[in-house]
C-alpha cells in the first residue's frame, strides 16, 4: 500500500490488495525481495468482465507465516497481457502457462508460454466468460508435437513480438515417455532428451485427463460442486471435500460442531494412511520390488474397508457436506480404527525390513533427485517433497483447521531433499497419522453430524482462500462468489502441479531410471494436476 | 453343435444379459458348421477367454480398482488375467479406466490401432460409459464407445473390484461364445492389406516426422 | 543307478539290425531333436506355472486357480491365445531382422539346452569342451535381443537392447570365471565327466570356501544373464514399458517370453550341475546305506529337484529385490564381481595344488 499508492485494499471475503497492471512488477520485486514473500501460494486467473482479465496471487513468508491476497487485470480483452512474475516464484512458469491456457492472458516475458493442458491447435480460452463449448470438437488426428516455446515481448508502442525458442536441438536423442506409460502414474507424458541413459532436458505435457472441472464449477450450485472435489485427487478425497467444504462454510460465517470437525480430522488422517500407502506400494512396482506393492495393497484395503463401512465409497467417498458429513460414524467404527492401527504398527515394520533396508532400494534412492529447501519453497512443492527438503510446509501446523490445533503431532522433516528422505516422511507420516487418530478416536464429542443448512446456498460477495494438508501437499481452495447460488470462479490450488513443475530441475543428469524414483518419490496424481 | 459359454464356479443364471449371449450362439448356430472346425474352435475360444491380458492403461480414478483387482485381495490373476502388460502390442484387452478428454482421444485410438487382433475394450466407469459426473464438460469425451467399439460396459464410480471381475467374466463369456475360425476373424486378403497400408505411408509422407517411438 | 545309456544303446542296436547305419543315426537324430524340443517346451510350461505360482505365494495371492486343477492348464491357455494373435509387422522396421531375431533368441536358448546331462546316458551334447560350447551358444542370444531392439525402430526397443547388450556381455565373464574355478578343480571340461566327479560329493562341499564364493558369483551373474530383477532392465517393465520387445506381438512375443523362461532354468541347471551334483544322488563317502538309499532315487528326479529348488530361489530373489540402475550394474560387476572372482579363482588354484579340498 505505501509502496504503490493507486492501489486498493477490499475488505469483502478474506480481504484483497488490488494493484494496478503498470506497477504490478514493482509490487511484486519489492514483496518477494524486500517483504520476504518467498513462496506463491496459488495463482489463479479470472475472467472479470468488463474489468478485464487477470490474476490474484496468493503469496506467504515462510519466515513470518504472514499472507497476502494480490489481484491485477488488464481490460484490453482481446489483447491482455499481464507481467510475467515466473523468475520470482518458480512456481508461477506452469500457473502462467494455465492462465494463459485457460484465459488466453499474455504473459509478458515468460520464456515458454505454451498452453498447458489443451491442444496447440484448441480454439479460444474455456475459462472467459464467453467460451461456445461448440468451437473445438473431438479432434480426429494426433496432436502434432510443437518443441518450438513461444514467448511474447512488448514493444514501445504497445504491440507484442511473438518469439519462438526451440525446446530441443535436431540432434538431441528425444523419447517420449507416456501417456501411456506404467510409470507416470496415469497420463503425463514428458518428453526426455538423453545422452545415454542420462537425462539432459525434460518437458512435461499436462493435460490428458483435463477435465475442466473449475469450468463446470461456475454452472453449478454450490453443493453440486462438492461432487467434483473427490474426483480430483481420488487418493485424497477426503481432504479436498474437506478444503471445499470449509471454504464455502467460511465464506456463509458457519461454524460446524465440534463432532464433525472430529470425524472429519479422523477421516482426512484415513485417507492420508491410504494414500501413503499406495504411495510406497506404486514406488516399490516402480522400482521393480513387486512385493511390497502387493503388501501395501493388502494393508490398504483395511483402511477401504473402515471408510466403506461409514461413507459407502471406496476411492469416492463424497462424505463432507456443508455444514457436516453426510451420515453419521458406524457404531463400529471405533472399534475398527483402533484395530487396525494396532494391525497396522507392525506391518510397518515390515516394509522397512523389506524394502526400506534393502541395499539397492537404498543406493537406488539416497542422493538422487535432490530439490533443495530454496527450490521447494520457490515451486511451491509442498507436502511429503517440501518437508524431505526441510522446509515445514505442513498445513496442518501453519494454519490449523479442524481439531488440529487440539492434537499433538510431530511434523516429519528431513533436509537431504532426495528421494529417500520423501520415502520416508511418507512411511513416518503413517505413524503420525495413525498417532492422531489414536488421540482423537476415544473423545469424539456428541453432536449433530450435520448443521442446520438450507438446500440453496447463496454466498456473499468476495472471495476466499481456504487450504487443507493433503495427502500429497497444500490443497487450497480459492472461491470468488459475486452473490450467486454458484461460484463466479472456484480455483483449486493443485497438489500436483508445483511437484511436477520442479521434474525438470532436479532430473537434470540422473538416469531414466532415476526419472521413475524421482516421479514415484515426488507422489504426484495426475488427475489432481490436470483438474 | 452345442458351445459351452459357462464360466467355473459361476451359476448360468447368476449372468444379468443372458440374452444377448443366447442371440449370439443363436447365429453362431444358425449358420451351421464344420464338426473338426468346429471343436478347434472351441479350443481356441477357450484358450483365449481364459488369457485375456490387460493394457496397463488408467487416466484416473478407475485405474486404482484396476489396480487393486491385479493386488492381493482381488487378485484377477485367479481368471487367467494375469499379465499385464504395457506395451499394447501384448495386450489382449483394453480397460478404458478413467475420463476420456479430447487431448487424449487421439492417443487412446491410436494405443487401440497398436494392439494386435484380436482385441476387446471395456468400458470401466461411468467416465468412459457416458462422460458420467463430466458430461458437461468443454473437453471430455462423452463415452468411449464414440471412438473405439466397446465389448463390455462396467458401470460404477469407480466400479467395485467385484464388478470389473464381473464385467470381465462377461468379456470371457463373449470370447467363449465367439468364433475364432471364420467368425470374429474375418481378416483382410493380402492385396487389401498392401492397399492400406500404402495409402497409409503415402498420407504420411506430407509430415516428415512421426514420432519415432512407436507409443503415442 | 539307473543308466539312460542302455535305452539309447538297445535303440541303436535295433535300427542298425534292419537299416544301414547311417540312416540309423539320422533318424536318431531326428528323433532326438523332436524329443528335444518337446522336453524345451515342456520346461517352458512348467517354468511359467511356477513362476505364476510362485510369485502368487510370494505376494498374497493365489494365482491362477480356474482353468484344471489349481490353474494348472492357464499355460496352455496362453499358448492357444498366443497362437491366435496377429503378428503384428510394422512400418520403417527391418523387416528381415525383426523377424530373425526372436529365432536367433530360441536357437541360442535351444543350443544351451542340449547341453544339460539329465540323467546318466542322457546328455544330448556332450562331448570334452561342453562347458565352452555352453558359454558360446548361451551368448548368442545377446545378439538377437540387440537385434530386436534395433529392428523395431523404437527407442525403448534401443535402450532396452543396449542396456541388455552391456550387461549380458559384462556378466558373461562372471559366469567363466565362476565355472572356471570348478574346471580347476574337476580338471574337464566335459559335463558329463564333471556329474561324475560329483559321486563322492558335490563340488559346492568338495571345494568348499572357494566353491561357495563361486556359487554365489554365479547365481548374480547368473540372474543378470537371463535378465530377470533384479537385472531386468532390458525389459524394465516401469522404464521401457516392454524394452527390446515392446514391438513384438502374438507368437514372436511368445518365443522371447518363452526363451526367457527356459533361459532361467538353464542357468539353474547348469549350476546344479556344476556345483550341487547334477543328477548325481546325495553321497556321503563312508555311510553305505545311506548312499545306497539315495541311489534308489532315480538321477532325473534329483537333477530336476535341485535345478528347480535354483529357479525357486532365483525368483525369490525377483520378486523381493528392487531393480537396480544401469551403472549400479556395471559397477557391481566390474569393480566387484570380477575382482572377486579372480581372487577366487586364485585361492581355488592354491586350494587344489595344495590339495586343501575333500
Amino acid at each position: 500500500m505505501a509502496l504503490e499508492p493507486s492501489s486498493q485494499w477490499s475488505d469483502a471475503g478474506d480481504g484483497m490488495l488490488t494493484v494496478p497492471v503498470q506497477s504490478f512488477r514493482k509490487v511484486a520485486e519489492h514483496l518477494k525481495n524486500d517483504a520476504g514473500f518467498d513462496y506463491l501460494r496459488s495463482l489463479t486467473g479470472v475472467d472479470w468482465g468488463e474489468d478485464g482479465l487477470g490474476c490474484v496471487y496468493h503469496l506467504e513468508n515462510t519466515a513470518t507465516g504472514e499472507n497476502i491476497a494480490l489481484r491485477t487485470s488488464s481490460t484490453a480483452r482481446e489483447n491482455a497481457a499481464l507481467p510475467s512474475v515466473h523468475d520470482l516464484w518458480k512456481g508461477a512458469d506452469l500457473n502462467e502457462r494455465e492462465a494463459y491456457d485457460y484465459l488466453g492472458i499474455k504473459f509478458i516475458g515468460h520464456p515458454d508460454l505454451r498452453r498447458l493442458y489443451l491442444r496447440d491447435d484448441w480454439k479460444g480460452y474455456p475459462l472467459r466468460k464467453d467460451y461456445d463449448p461448440s468451437w473445438n470438437g473431438i479432434p480426429e488426428d494426433n496432436e502434432e508435437t510443437n518443441d518450438d516455446a513461444p514467448s511474447y515481448e512488448v514493444t514501445g508502442d504497445g504491440s507484442f513480438i511473438l518469439k519462438r525458442h526451440p525446446l530441443f536441438e535436431d540432434d538431441e536423442y528425444v523419447i517420449n515417455i507416456g501417456p501411456q506409460h506404467p510409470a507416470t502414474h496415469g497420463v503425463l507424458r514428458f518428453r526426455v532428451s538423453l545422452e545415454g541413459e542420462i537425462i539432459r532436458k525434460l518437458d512435461v505435457h499436462c493435460g490428458y485427463i483435463h477435465r475442466g472441472i473449475e469450468k463446470m464449477c461456475e454452472s453449478m450450485t454450490y453443493p453440486q460442486t462438492l461432487g467434483l472435489t473427490d474426483r480430483l485427487d481420488y487418493l485424497g478425497a477426503m481432504q479436498n471435500r474437506h478444503a471445499l467444504c470449509m471454504c464455502i462454510e467460511k465464506a456463509m460465517g458457519l461454524q460446524v460442531s465440534d463432532r464433525i470437525q472430529y470425524i472429519r480430522t479422523i477421516m482426512d488422517e484415513l485417507q492420508r494412511i491410504d494414500s501413503h500407502l499406495l504411495f510406497a506400494s506404486c514406488l516399490a512396482q516402480d522400482m521393480g520390488a513387486l512385493e511390497v506393492f502387493f503388501l501395501g495393497f493388502r494393508d490398504r484395503e483395511k483402511v477401504l474397508d473402515i471408510l466403506e463401512q461409514t461413507t459407502g465409497g471406496r476411492l469416492i467417498q463424497t462424505y463432507n457436506t456443508i455444514g457436516g458429513v453426510q451420515a453419521d460414524i458406524h457404531p463400529d467404527f471405533v472399534k475398527k480404527t483402533k484395530a487396525f492401527i494396532s494391525y497396522m504398527r507392525p506391518k510397518l515394520e515390515e516394509y522397512h525390513e523389506i524394502f526400506t533396508g534393502n541395499v539397492i532400494a537404498q543406493t537406488r534412492l539416497k542422493g538422487t533427485g535432490v530439490l533443495s529447501r530454496e527450490d521447494a519453497i520457490s515451486f511451491g512443492a509442498t507436502g511429503g517433497t517440501g518437508r524431505a527438503s526441510g522446509w515445514a510446509c505442513d498445513v496442518r501446523k501453519r494454519h490449523p483447521y479442524g481439531v488440529y490445533d487440539k492434537v499433538d503431532f510431530k511434523e516429519i522433516t528431513f533436509t537431504e531433499g532426495d528421494c529417500f528422505a520423501r520415502y520416508m516422511v511418507r512411511m513416518k507420516e503413517i505413524e503420525e497419522s495413525m498417532n492422531i487418530i489414536e488421540q482423537l478416536i476415544d473423545s469424539i464429542p456428541e453432536g449433530e453430524y450435520q448443521m442446520k443448512v438450507r438446500p440453496l446456498i447463496k454466498l456473499p460477495e468476495g472471495s476466499w482462500y481456504s487450504a487443507v494438508e493433503g495427502s500429497r501437499g497444500e490443497f487450497g481452495v480459492y472461491l470468488e462468489s459475486r452473490g450467486d447460488k454458484s461460484p463466479y470462479r472456484l480455483k483449486f490450488r493443485s497438489t500436483g502441479l508445483p511437484l511436477v513443475s520442479c521434474i525438470d530441475t532436479i532430473t537434470r543428469g540422473a538416469k531414466i531410471a532415476d526419472l521413475i524414483a524421482i516421479g514415484g518419490t515426488l507422489d504426484y496424481v495426475v488427475p489432481d494436476i490436470d483438474r | 453343435m452345442k458351445r459351452n459359454v459357462n464360466i467355473k464356479s459361476m451359476k448360468y443364471e447368476d449372468f444379468n444379459d443372458n440374452e444377448y449371449i443366447e442371440q449370439m450362439l443363436k447365429e453362431l448356430r444358425d449358420n451351421g458348421t464344420n464338426v473338426i472346425v468346429g471343436c478347434l474352435d472351441s479350443v481356441i475360444e477357450w484358450g483365449r477367454s481364459n488369457s485375456l491380458w490387460p493394457l496397463t492403461f488408467a487416466t484416473s480414478c478407475c485405474g486404482i480398482e484396476f489396480m487393486a483387482i491385479g493386488a492381493a485381495r482381488y487378485d484377477f490373476a485367479r481368471f487367467g488375467f494375469e499379465v499385464a502388460r504395457a506395451s499394447p502390442r501384448q495386450a489382449d484387452f483394453i480397460m478404458v479406466a478413467g475420463t476420456i478428454t479430447y487431448k487424449m482421444a487421439p492417443v487412446l485410438k491410436r494405443l487401440y490401432d497398436q494392439m494386435a487382433d484380436p482385441k476387446y475394450v471395456v468400458a470401466t466407469g461411468g467416465c468412459a460409459i457416458s462422460g458420467g459426473p463430466f458430461k458437461k464438460s468443454y473437453h471430455v469425451v462423452c463415452g468411449v464407445d464414440k471412438i473405439l467399439p466397446v465389448d463390455v460396459y462396467i458401470p460404477g464410480c469407480p466400479p467395485r473390484p467385484e464388478a470389473m471381475l464381473y464385467g470381465l467374466m462377461q468379456l470371457q463369456r463373449k470370447v467363449k461364445a465367439q468364433r475364432f475360425l471364420g467368425g470374429i476373424n474375418k481378416g483382410i486378403s493380402e492385396k487389401e492389406y498392401e492397399r492400406l497400408m500404402t495409402a497409409d505411408i503415402n498420407k504420411e509422407n506430407g509430415k516428415d516426422d512421426y514420432d519415432e517411438s512407436g507409443l503415442a | 543307478m539307473f543308466d539312460f545309456g542302455v535305452v539309447t544303446s538297445w535303440i541303436h542296436t535295433q535300427l542298425t539290425s534292419v537299416m544301414p547305419e547311417g540312416l540309423a543315426v539320422f533318424l536318431e537324430c531326428v528323433a532326438i531333436g523332436v524329443c528335444l524340443l518337446l522336453l524345451y517346451v515342456v520346461i517352458a510350461i512348467i517354468m511359467i506355472y511356477m513362476e505364476r505360482k510362485v510369485c502368487a505365494a510370494f505376494q498374497c495371492r493365489l494365482g491362477p486357480q480356474r482353468v484344471g486343477p489349481w490353474g494348472s492348464v492357464q499355460v496352455f491357455c496362453d499358448v492357444f491365445k498366443m497362437l491366435t494373435k496377429e503378428i503384428i509387422i510394422i512400418r520403417h522396421s527391418d523387416k528381415f531382422l525383426y523377424n530373425l531375431a526372436p529365432y536367433i533368441v530360441i536357437l541360442a536358448s535351444v543350443m544351451a539346452f542340449a547341453c544339460i546331462p539329465i540323467n546318466r546316458g542322457m546328455e544330448i551334447l556332450d562331448f570334452n569342451v561342453g562347458i565352452l560350447f555352453f558359454m558360446a551358444a548361451s551368448s548368442i542370444g545377446v545378439v538377437g535381443i540387440l537385434l530386436a531392439g534395433w529392428s523395431s525402430n523404437n527407442k525403448f526397443s534401443l535402450i532396452g537392447a543396449m542396456r541388455s547388450g552391456a550387461q549380458m556381455i559384462s556378466y558373461e565373464l562372471s559366469i567363466g570365471l565362476s565355472i572356471l574355478t570348478i574346471v580347476v578343480l574337476t580338471d574337464t571340461m566335459q559335463f558329463s565327466e564333471i556329474v561324475m566327479r560329483q559321486a563322492d560329493g558335490w563340488f559346492i562341499f568338495k571345494g568348499h570356501i572357494p566353491a561357495v564364493i563361486a556359487f554365489i558369483i554365479y547365481l548374480i551373474a547368473g540372474n543378470a544373464e537371463v535378465n530377470r530383477g533384479p537385472f531386468d532392465l532390458p525389459e524394465a517393465e516401469s522404464e521401457l514399458t516392454a524394452g527390446y520387445h515392446t514391438e513384438y506381438s502374438g507368437m514372436h512375443f511368445g518365443l522371447f517370453y518363452v526363451a526367457e523362461f527356459v533361459n532361467l532354468f538353464i542357468i539353474s541347471s547348469i549350476a546344479a550341475t556344476v556345483f550341487l551334483g547334477g543328477w548325481m544322488p546325495l553321497h556321503i563317502p563312508g555311510l553305505d546305506g545311506f548312499n545306497a538309499v539315495m541311489d534308489a532315487i532315480p538321477g532325473f528326479i534329483w537333477f530336476f529337484a535341485k535345478a528347480l529348488f535354483v529357479v525357486w530361489l532365483l525368483m525369490w530373489i525377483k520378486w523381493t529385490f528392487p531393480r537396480l540402475r544401469i551403472d549400479q550394474i556395471l559397477t557391481l560387476e566390474w569393480k566387484y564381481l570380477v575382482p572377486i572372482g579372480l581372487l577366487n579363482l586364485l585361492l581355488m588354484v592354491v586350494v587344489v595344488v595344495f590339495k586343501l579340498h575333500f
